[in-house]
């Protein structure tokens, strides 16, 4: 046991450095696009008061963002205020980023747990039953439907949902993460969760298509193995096999695709969140990006860099736990 | 009676070209075979033969595209699909090739099967050693493996064991152990259909030698004629195939195995036969009995 505690030590270590390199990069390249863009900070800075500035106020701000100073200069001065957890003020919200990030993340997890969840499991299922009647009809219509949500955009899909669903049939709100004229403190979880179903379906029909044609694919070759034609000599047949042989060689390719994909529902809850108007952590970026709030832009790139590197972490560590060829080599 | 009898079976793949044209590559043709309960009958001949595909079709597992003609008789009843179904895993076991018909993600034990101690004593006398059940088969070497894939045919009550290629990857011991199983199974009154090309421990344990050309028996010979030497065998394919093995000189013969496709009309080995005929080139021969054998030969002695 002390063995497998230090091996996993080892890995945890290695991805530690691996995600910090990750996140120094990102900060640095996305540093050097704000610093090469014309958005001026302070200026947006001041714009967001309302107010008018003292030319004191003004020169304190200047000081504060580093105006004058050479980038590099600033780059440290900022990577040193980030490494002790401030994210600085947004513009646009006048407050905190990292109060920001953890308040409207915690919307955006529901959102994209949701999805996620659903994207999985009907994917999965969908793919398995792809595999099964392949070539025949079930399968050439769910591969039709699979081409299809897989081309069309998500923010236009949503768009089409809020028509039917909101407007024609009045079955789910049009927007907002709780019903309008009702303190955020006040609503229940169950208008939270009615909120948020419209969205995370849109959102997890992005995905689905992925896993379900992944999945297909997978079980089409597993049932063409020689190993399941030896379960067949042997006797074993249809769900049985099914269960035996197939689901696990499945498994592993469709999980591996599922927690891959942290980055496509980031982006694609970015659309989602904007066309459902929806609190999250999707909207606030696009607002950041169209007001030019350069601390909550650099604040919500990093974080969405660490979210996805954190998916791929758990993917790779899930593997080795899945399958005992990689658990055996692995380090 | 025979435990298993093949008469006049053929299987071609329905194969679809450009558009929609589509083609029937004949891979076996006019097969005889019987397997009586209590003997080994070794399949003999080169690779692209059909001797897998011969295992498949008993089996009634080849791929959906295959179509099956002519007459399989298992304890004298036509073996019909259901049938196969029914039997397979249960009086008709199979030893696969290699270690990719192992699930790889499932560990030998549960894969091997049957009941725990009858798994020990099995792999006990394979000189597998017991932790072997709680391995994945990436784990076994090939001798390995080839042992368990014996195990898992072996551990069944099948009456009818057809084992491809069981021994290529084991020692001589591990293989003499393996063949020597499969006799002791045969004396006990089960029946061993054995595809190898370890032809010269086929002839040892063997009681008759198929030899197969181009999807085809040309004979079927009491081994010993194959340890007697040429003047015992009956078709000039047997007689050219004994004088191949290095023992025996390593003297090959002109020209190929026809592909499936491209077979000649008449007598599969006309073409490349020091004897044919014109009738030969014209008409595929009948099987005949001659001296207590098998042949499929206008000019079988």
């Amino acid at each position: 046991m002390r063995g497998a505690g230090k091996r996993l030590a080892c890995i945890f270590l290695g991805y530690g450095v691996k995600i910090l390199s990750l996140l120094l990069a990102v900060s640095l390249l996305s540093f050097v696009l704000v610093t090469a863009s014309p958005v001026d900070p302070v200026q947006q800075y001041i714009l967001g008061l309302g107010t008018a500035v003292s030319p004191e106020q003004r020169a304190q701000l200047e000081a504060y963002w580093g105006v004058g100073q050479p980038p590099a200069q600033r780059y440290i001065g900022w990577l040193s205020r980030l490494l002790q957890g401030d994210l600085g003020q947004s513009a646009l919200y006048r407050r905190p980023v990292a109060d920001i990030i953890g308040e409207r993340f915690q919307n955006s997890l529901a959102l994209m747990l949701c999805a996620w969840v659903l994207s999985g499991l009907t994917g999965f299922g969908l793919g398995c039953v792809m595999g099964l009647y392949r070539d025949k009809w079930p399968d050439k219509i769910l591969k039709k439907v699979c081409y299809i949500l897989s081309s069309v955009p998500t923010f236009w899909l949503g768009l089409v949902f809020l028509l039917v669903f909101s407007v024609w049939l009045k079955w789910f709100p049009i927007g907002f993460s709780g019903p309008i004229g009702v303190q955020s403190s006040q609503v229940t979880w169950g208008q939270k969760l009615y909120h948020l179903i419209l969205p995370a379906f849109t959102l997890s029909l992005m995905s689905f298509a992925n896993i379900a044609l992944h999945t297909r694919q997978k079980l089409v070759d597993v049932l063409n193995s020689e190993y399941v034609l030896f379960a067949r000599a042997r006797g074993e047949q249809d769900w049985a096999l099914l269960r035996r042989h197939g689901l696990r060689n499945i498994l592993l390719p469709a999980l591996t695709l599922q927690f891959a994909s942290f980055a496509e529902l980031f982006g694609g809850s970015v659309m989602a969140e904007n066309v459902f108007s929806y609190p999250g952590l999707g909207s606030a970026a696009a607002a950041a990006g169209l007001n030019s709030d350069v601390p909550l832009l650099l604040g919500v790139t990093l974080f969405s860099a660490l979210f996805v590197c954190t998916g791929n972490l758990i993917a790779n560590l899930l593997y080795g736990i899945v399958d005992p060829q990689i658990q055996e080599v692995a380090p | 009676m025979n435990l298993l009898e093949i008469q006049d079976l053929s299987v071609s793949f329905r194969m679809y070209g450009r558009g929609l044209e589509q083609t029937d590559l004949q891979v076996i043709s006019g097969l005889h075979l019987a397997v009586r309960p209590g003997e080994i009958v070794a399949i003999a001949g080169s690779s692209g033969s059909g001797k897998s595909l011969l295992a498949s079709a008993i089996l009634g597992i080849l791929p959906g595209n295959a179509a099956v003609y002519g007459q399989m008789l298992y304890k004298g009843e036509e073996l019909t699909p259901q049938r196969q179904q029914r039997l397979r895993g249960s009086e008709i076991a199979l030893v696969p090739q290699s270690v990719a018909y192992l699930d790889p993600l499932m560990k030998v034990g549960p894969q091997t099967g049957g009941p725990a101690e009858k798994r020990r004593s099995l792999f006990k006398r394979f000189g597998l050693p017991t932790q072997t059940e709680q391995l994945y088969p990436f784990q076994l070497s090939g001798g390995m493996a080839r042992r368990v894939l014996v195990s898992t045919a072996l551990i069944t009550d099948a009456k009818l064991i057809i084992a491809d290629e069981p021994t290529p990857g084991m020692s001589l011991d591990q293989a003499l152990e393996a063949l020597r199983l499969f006799r002791e199974m045969a004396d006990e009154g089960k029946a061993v259909l054995l595809i190898t090309h370890d032809i010269d421990l086929a002839f040892e344990f063997a009681d008759r030698v198929a030899v197969f050309y181009a999807g085809t028996t040309v004979e079927t010979a009491p081994a010993s004629d194959f340890k007697t030497g040429p003047e015992a065998l009956r078709h000039p394919y047997s007689k050219a195939l004994w004088r191949a093995l290095p023992q025996n000189g390593f003297t090959p013969i002109e020209g190929f195995q026809p592909y499936a496709g491209s077979l000649p009309k008449g007598c599969l080995f006309a073409p490349r036969c020091p004897y044919k005929t014109e009738q030969c080139i014209k008409e595929v021969p009948p099987v005949q009995e001659v001296r207590g054998g098998e042949v499929r030969c206008y000019h079988g002695t």
